[in-house]
């Protein structure tokens, strides 16, 4: 198994900086997990940063900061790290870590929504207003049902695959896909695809007059 | 003796191996006068680094004082297979950053069952990272001074790439192709010796 599609520059580096919203970066963590060679790329990025850090501006004196942070850790006994919570965790499981924790199980413990023609979601509930963020389960050799985005969208193939053109995404794969570009991935014969997707949030009517007139309507 | 030592800094800073041994004692022994050395090259740099995005100096002189607390307590957990020191005490600054601005970013977790592990094995592992972190900082020294600029917008500022973009008064385009650039020369520069 080796994983073809990876995580650009572009997010990977917002992920290192910590400025990726929580969303796009509970997609890229879930690659990470699955690809050790976009943990070798994010560990350069990390190694970049740390250099910058070592040329950066020095600021302040350290004398008097030196004898404030003696007299706090003084009082701090380090506590053993202990044995974690091995025992809690499954000796097997399809979706990784950060996700699992995400949607609260494995596979088997999901509870999926149908979206009509075979096609099931899940929606996943973060704290940033950016992204929208949601398991699917498509049926083999069905389309990935017609959903519009705006914006960019990852998706990251957990269990069985998906091709788009000419291009095949099995587990472990990343998809980056830009608003513009029209794309109808279609899941692989013979097994279900389930993928993770996270696209940008619907955007908001920003008009006035629409915001007046929405709870008429309705919409 | 030159005037500079293999890290490229000036006489009187730390080298990155002199700073995995003073780590290695903090851990073990919990010794003051090993981490006073640390603390003094790391504290002024790490005020820096938080007074970016906070402009009240007390908050982010604690900022910088809950950085080096971390620093001090998770010494033992240092593991110098799995980086250089600078790197690992960017990231621990960055998520207490994140913490304070009451952000959330997702992590893996390499117990998970699902969790793939690297493939290499890791004989000479300690010194292979040692050396690599010197050839990154060799690598980073022969970035063009536009890339290093956006590198520290990116990473320091945590300015979006649009942001960036609008600040330099270049094209979006041109800030996501400087940091493919350099990324592309630190990769290269890494695998080249591998």
């Amino acid at each position: 198994m080796s994983i073809k599609h990876h995580i650009s520059d572009d997010f990977l580096i917002d992920y290192a900086s910590g400025s990726l919203a929580e969303g796009w970066s509970l997609a890229v963590a879930s690659h990470l997990a699955l690809c050790p060679e976009c943990r070798r790329r994010l560990a350069i990025m990390e190694g970049a940063a740390g250099a910058l850090l070592d040329k950066a501006e020095q600021n302040g004196s350290e004398d008097q900061a030196w004898s404030r942070f003696k007299a706090r850790t003084a009082d701090i006994r380090v506590e053993e790290v202990k044995p974690g919570q091995a025992a809690s965790r499954p000796a097997t499981a399809v979706l990784p870590e950060p996700l699992r924790s995400y949607v609260g199980g494995d596979l088997a413990d999901l509870k999926w929504r149908a979206l009509g023609r075979g096609a099931y979601q899940i929606l996943i509930d973060t704290k940033d207003k950016e992204t929208q963020v949601r398991l699917l389960r498509i049926p083999a050799g069905k389309p990935v049902p017609e959903h519009t985005h705006e914006g960019r969208e990852l998706t990251l193939v957990l269990a069985g695959s998906f091709r788009d053109g000419d291009d095949l995404f099995a587990r472990g794969d990343l998809e980056e896909a830009d608003g513009d570009l029209l794309h109808t991935p279609t899941a692989t014969e013979g097994e279900d695809c389930i993928c993770l997707a996270v696209t940008e949030a619907p955007l908001k009517f920003s008009s006035w007059i629409v915001r007046l007139v929405q709870p008429i309507l309705k919409i | 003796m030159t005037n500079k030592n293999s890290d490229g800094l000036a006489p009187g800073d730390l080298s990155q191996a002199e700073m995995v041994r003073l780590l290695a004692i903090v851990g073990r022994d919990r010794n003051a006068d090993a981490f006073e050395a640390v603390f003094r090259f790391y504290a002024p740099r790490i005020r820096t680094f938080m007074a970016v995005k906070t402009q009240d100096k007390q908050a982010a002189e604690e900022l910088m004082q809950e950085t080096m607390t971390a620093v001090w307590n998770k010494a033992a957990q240092f593991d110098p297979a799995r980086g250089n020191v600078s790197a690992w005490i960017y990231t621990i600054a960055r998520n207490i950053r994140i913490d304070a601005y009451r952000r959330r970013r997702p992590e893996i977790d390499v117990n998970d069952p699902a969790f793939v592990p690297d493939d290499v094995a890791g004989a000479d592992q300690d010194f292979q990272q040692l050396q690599e972190a010197q050839l990154l900082r060799g690598a980073m020294a022969t970035l063009p001074d536009e890339q290093v600029d956006v590198l520290r917008r990116a990473f320091f500022d945590e300015e979006s790439h649009s942001t960036i973009a609008r600040d330099l008064g270049v094209p979006l385009g041109t800030v996501k192709s400087r940091i493919r650039l350099a990324f592309a020369k630190l990769r290269s520069a890494l695998d080249g010796q591998l």
